[in-house]
């Protein structure tokens, strides 16, 4: 028997409060007819006793305390699945918005998932190619990995991860394997459709899922958009042994409309208003990335966050960098001095990485190189920072040396161009390239063997380029080094 | 006691009955139809309020909620070591055979494998007096520990009935034992306990005996006490977790429990496959044969984040009665004060500072004082450590949690992200933490590794102190303008950052150093620094020394000194002089 209810009792911003309800349960899903033949749907957030709140999806707009009929389902929020997902397009609650009519269910699956098993889940191990060597080297992808992208608003984030799913495609053996579930919260529609024409362009449109709430659609569904996708993620990953790649931009509005609703629900809350489960809630979301003992498939999150006035203690970047497993941090100041990809290396990590380098996976000399650099570029800020009070000139020799090999750094290393997709054995031999700039004795983070196999054939391969460079560019009459200072020039030279 | 009672209202983890008299105050409970544990925390005559450790969605009002008439507690007995549970002890490997990768709702799994058959030991005759805490049975609960089954706390009075030593299962009677009443108690391999009282002792000890733990850092500059307690407070990224890791694979202690609390699902499979891989250098057995992990992901229910803490400290008790030393490693306890505070929100009860509840110190402080060197009811001497990593929000120390548990813990190893940033690690910055147990283990170090210990870790100190000082004029007028005695305490203090502070975990040599080597360490670069101060007051420029390599010979001496060649630091010492008297000829 299924039972209307006609009208409500209270209506507060999205929530709708029905009261002598038999039979509902906690998370349920109802159809709310309206009279004028539209529909809307909603979940039960809150019971107590007969009376139950309700969120309506679609927004309050229009409802009465009596023009509404109101349906309980039966089951909580479902998405269909079938393996003609692929290539289709959602709306943030996971309805069909592309015209091409109904999913045909061959199962449906509740969005909230349940928790991976500790005990069943594989440790993931096998790195990502991205082709871009801040990320290869300094912070390596692992296949299973969430690993967020901490951006400011106007900075490249969107085609930053536009790059790493294109570019991690090509570099995968079983490319036919692969698949990207893209989920849009809150992004205006230029955004999405930059996307969409990206994976167009280079061919993968067909292999994308596409979730999209944008800016100006209901905050309620936004809450449902990642877990549509991820719903989405897990079917193709575990049940049909697929890679996929999970991009959920932007974080930042997601956490706002959870905010949004909470405050609405008269919920005490945290931290900047936002709701005391924030952390336990974006948990639910980035923990569904991983890799199962036993399945094929993977699910990898680059979730995009826009730090709010580039505050990374702000909470929704803080407790998102406390669940993922590392962060790939953009810095404005590089941005604006026309580096891209604009990594800001030092806050970024990935760590997963000790695991899926070194030898077997990439190279071995990759976990001293890595850590060198790291720590040669802190010795770098050192440096710079010192210069700003007493100037360049009055800087140590050592310290001098320090602050050309960031300029290097930035302009070489940092700087790629954005089809520009290098192999990992080509980054790492850069950054030997780069340190070789500096003396031996100060690489106290690799030892003498790997020094004598890597630092010494890079510091003799930059000799007689320098010399080469020398020769030519005197010929031409300009000094060899002024080459080095400019970054657009070695930029383009490396495209 | 079963009583039948109707859920009211839910929301999220917490479900509400009405006008129930039934229920006690943390009071075990199963939720639904689907039986969902519970534990009731707040009673009224109105209303009872329950908070629900699994995932509630589907949950109808007027679904049955069961009492147990028992405070939530867990099963003590043999099967705990080598083992993975949630938060509510529930074994996950079971869960995962029953119900496969993901974990699904009710599953009931009793804790311990109760049809595993332990090799049991007798140690009691018909007609002994027994006392709470005294051992009745022993069993090797694997190679390398030794179960003792001890009589609960509670119970005393004389052993009636004896079975013949041999195979047995956790729930078989092996002894039965008569109380001042005439009462009989069947004692069997397990007991259960609950989680929210600490297990009853004799005595506290005094704590001075170090918990070693080969990395050099904590083991000199921050030393920590078997049975005490520390608080790793770090942003994300600065190293709480490899920390921890570090701490559980190579302290001393023999039974290791690792709660991950509220953390990555992909770490805790790190742990297991790491642990069960790494061999124990003392027994030549897997760490997993004396550890127990309990893993309570981010993702998983908010109610049995917070319990997890709980069921972890009560185990580590239990095995602190049987004789052992346990260390246990909470990660992180900022995700369990966030539980707390994301349960007392649901309960709408007045907010303290950042909303978390008032009660949020108490708590806290009850957690730590569950630590401790004690004198257990039989007679034999155990401590259980406390190592609490600390996730403070937006990385500012000053929050709620790292403040509260500043004041209830006496080591604080503080994390520095610029430290992290330059992949100084372990991360802990030497200026802002502090050990309290100095004065407690300073004789065990005099004994063990004589007075010179102590004075070098003074003087090492004395050094980065000045160095710090030093780096706040180097930051305004740059180094060259220091005259050379102030030059040659940068430079040393960057062999004492560098090659000493610092510890590489991936390194075979470096990822455990035991006291000598420490200490040898420590002798060389003083060596160094008492001779170059030496030739530098005699006029000697400071370029000269540092252009001789030793400086950064000595850096690399972490790697190029294996942990059983110690001689070699007699050479290391003699190049110096060598080299330092070349440096004067010349």
């Amino acid at each position: 028997m299924i039972l209307d209810y006609i009208g409500v009792k209270d209506i507060s911003g999205p929530l709708i409060v029905l009261d002598n309800i038999d039979n509902a349960s906690f998370e349920e899903i109802v159809d709310i007819h309206l009279d004028d033949g539209t529909m809307r749907q909603g979940r039960i957030v809150q019971m107590d006793g007969k009376r139950v709140v309700i969120q309506v999806f679609e927004g309050t707009r229009g409802i009465s305390l009596t023009n509404t009929r109101t349906r309980l389902l039966g089951h909580p929020m479902e998405m269909s699945l079938s393996p003609e997902i692929l290539g289709r397009i959602f709306n943030g609650s996971g309805q069909p918005i592309d015209g091409l009519g109904d999913i045909f269910p061959v199962k449906t699956a509740n969005v909230n998932g349940t928790p991976i098993n500790p005990v069943s889940r594989l440790y993931p191990k096998n790195y990502i190619n991205t082709g871009i060597s801040t990320i290869d080297v300094l912070m390596t992808l692992i296949r299973g990995q969430k690993l967020p992208i901490f951006s400011g608003s106007g900075m490249k984030h969107n085609e930053l991860a536009v790059q790493i799913a294109r570019q991690a495609k090509i570099s995968d053996e079983e490319n036919g394997n692969f698949a990207i579930v893209f989920a849009a919260m809150g992004v205006k529609s230029d955004v999405a459709d930059y996307f969409r024409r990206s994976f167009d362009e280079s061919g993968i449109l067909q292999r994308v899922v596409m979730f999209l709430n944008l800016a100006n659609d209901p905050i309620i569904e936004r809450i449902l958009t990642p877990r549509c996708a991820l719903t989405v993620a897990e079917y193709l990953a575990f049940e049909l042994g697929m890679h996929v790649l999970v991009i959920m931009t932007d974080m930042t509005s997601y956490a706002e409309a959870l905010r949004e609703f909470s405050s609405s629900k008269g919920e005490i809350p945290g931290r900047k208003g936002y709701p005391g489960y924030l952390y336990s809630d974006l948990a639910s979301l980035y923990e569904r990335a991983g890799m199962i003992r036993g399945k094929p498939g993977s699910v990898t999150q680059i979730p995009i966050l826009t730090m709010p006035n580039d505050d990374v203690t702000h909470p929704v970047p803080d407790l998102t960098g406390y669940i993922t497993e590392g962060q790939i941090v953009l810095d404005r100041s590089l941005d604006s001095s026309g580096v891209y990809p604009p990594v800001s290396v030092l806050p970024s990590l990935s760590r997963l990485m000790k695991d899926g380098i070194g030898k077997g996976y990439t190279r071995e000399d990759h976990s001293a190189l890595s850590n060198q650099l790291f720590a040669a570029y802190a010795r770098v800020m050192d440096a710079r920072s010192l210069a700003s009070v007493i100037g360049e000139e009055e800087l140590s020799p050592e310290d001098k040396q320090y602050i050309q090999f960031g300029k290097l750094f930035e302009s070489k290393f940092i700087s790629q161009g954005a089809h520009e997709n290098r192999t990992i054995d080509q980054s790492l031999d850069l950054g030997w390239e780069l340190l070789s700039v500096l003396p031996r004795g100060t690489l106290d983070r690799v030892d003498d063997a790997t020094l004598d196999k890597y630092y010494e054939p890079a510091k003799k391969r930059a000799k007689a380029a320098s010399a080469d460079a020398k020769k030519s560019f005197s010929m031409a009459g300009i000094p060899a080094d002024q080459k080095t200072d400019s970054p657009q020039e070695s930029g383009a030279d490396n495209a | 006691m079963d009583t039948q009672d109707l859920i009211f209202g839910i929301n999220g983890p917490v479900v509400t009955v009405r006008n129930s008299r039934s229920f006690s105050m943390m009071e075990m409970v199963f939720v639904g139809n689907e039986r969902l544990v519970g534990e009731v925390i707040g009673v009224s005559d109105k209303l009872t309020t329950i908070q629900v450790y699994e995932e509630t969605t589907g949950l109808h009002p007027g679904e049955p909620v069961y009492g147990t008439g028992s405070p939530m507690n867990v099963t003590l007995g043999p099967g705990i070591l080598n083992n993975i549970f949630d938060g509510i002890e529930r074994p996950l490997k079971e869960i995962a055979k029953q119900s496969g990768p993901f974990i699904s709702r009710g599953s009931r799994v009793p804790s311990l494998d109760e049809d595993r058959q332990w090799d049991v030991t007798l140690c009691i005759k018909p007609g002994d007096r027994v006392k709470g805490g005294d051992i009745y049975a022993e069993c090797p609960e694997t190679p390398i520990i030794r179960h003792k089954c001890m009589v609960p706390p509670t119970l005393s009075g004389t052993i009636s009935k004896v079975s013949p030593d041999g195979k047995y299962r956790v729930n078989d009677t092996i002894a039965v034992l008569t109380d001042g009443e005439g009462q009989e108690h069947s004692l069997t391999l397990c007991q259960k306990w609950p989680i929210r009282s600490p297990r009853p002792i004799a005595g506290r000890l005094q704590p001075t005996i170090p918990l070693i733990t080969g990395q050099r850092v904590i083991d000199t500059l921050f030393p920590i006490s078997k049975g005490g307690t520390a608080a790793i407070p770090g942003g994300f990224g600065t190293g709480k977790t490899m920390t921890q890791h570090q701490l559980a694979k190579w302290c001393d202690a023999d039974i290791i429990i690792y709660v991950g609390c509220g953390e990555r699902g992909n770490e805790m499979s790190q742990v297991l496959d790491e642990f069960s891989e790494l061999i124990d250098p003392k027994s030549g057995r897997p760490m997993t044969d004396r550890t127990v992990l309990i893993a309570n992901t981010s993702n998983m229910p908010v109610a049995a984040r917070e319990a997890s803490i709980y069921t972890g400290i009560t185990l580590g008790e239990y095995y602190r009665d049987m004789g052992y030393h346990v260390a246990l490693m909470a990660d992180s306890t900022s995700r369990w004060a966030e539980a707390l505070r994301e349960i007392s929100g649901r309960l709408e009860e007045m907010p303290a500072e950042e909303g978390f509840p008032a009660y949020l110190p108490s708590r806290l402080s009850e957690f730590y004082e569950r630590a401790g060197i004690v004198d257990n009811l039989n007679g034999t001497v155990g401590s259980v450590t406390i190592i609490g990593a600390v996730s403070p929000q937006g990385s500012d120390f000053s929050e709620p949690v790292t403040q509260n548990t500043k004041r209830f813990t006496r080591c604080f190893w503080a994390l520095d992200k610029n430290l992290a940033y330059a992949r100084h690690y372990p991360a802990i910055n030497w200026m802002q933490s502090y050990s309290e147990y100095f004065s407690d283990l300073n004789p065990w170090y005099v004994k063990h590794e004589g007075e010179e210990f102590i004075k070098y870790r003074k003087e090492i100190n004395k050094i980065l102190q000045q160095e710090n000082k030093l780096m706040e004029i180097v930051k305004l007028i740059g180094s060259d303008v220091l005259p050379d005695d102030q030059k040659l305490t940068i430079e040393i203090a960057r062999v004492i950052r560098v090659g000493f502070l610092q510890q590489n975990a991936f390194h075979a040599e470096d990822t455990y150093v035991p006291l000598d080597k420490q200490k040898r360490m420590m002798e060389v670069i003083l060596h160094l620094y008492h001779k170059s101060k030496h030739l530098i007051s005699a006029g000697v420029p400071i370029s000269g020394i540092i252009k001789s390599g030793l400086f950064d010979k000595l850096t690399k001496m972490k790697y190029d000194i294996p942990n059983n060649k110690l001689e070699m630091f007699d050479d290391y010492k003699k190049d110096i002089d060598q080299t330092l008297s070349a440096i004067v000829s010349a």
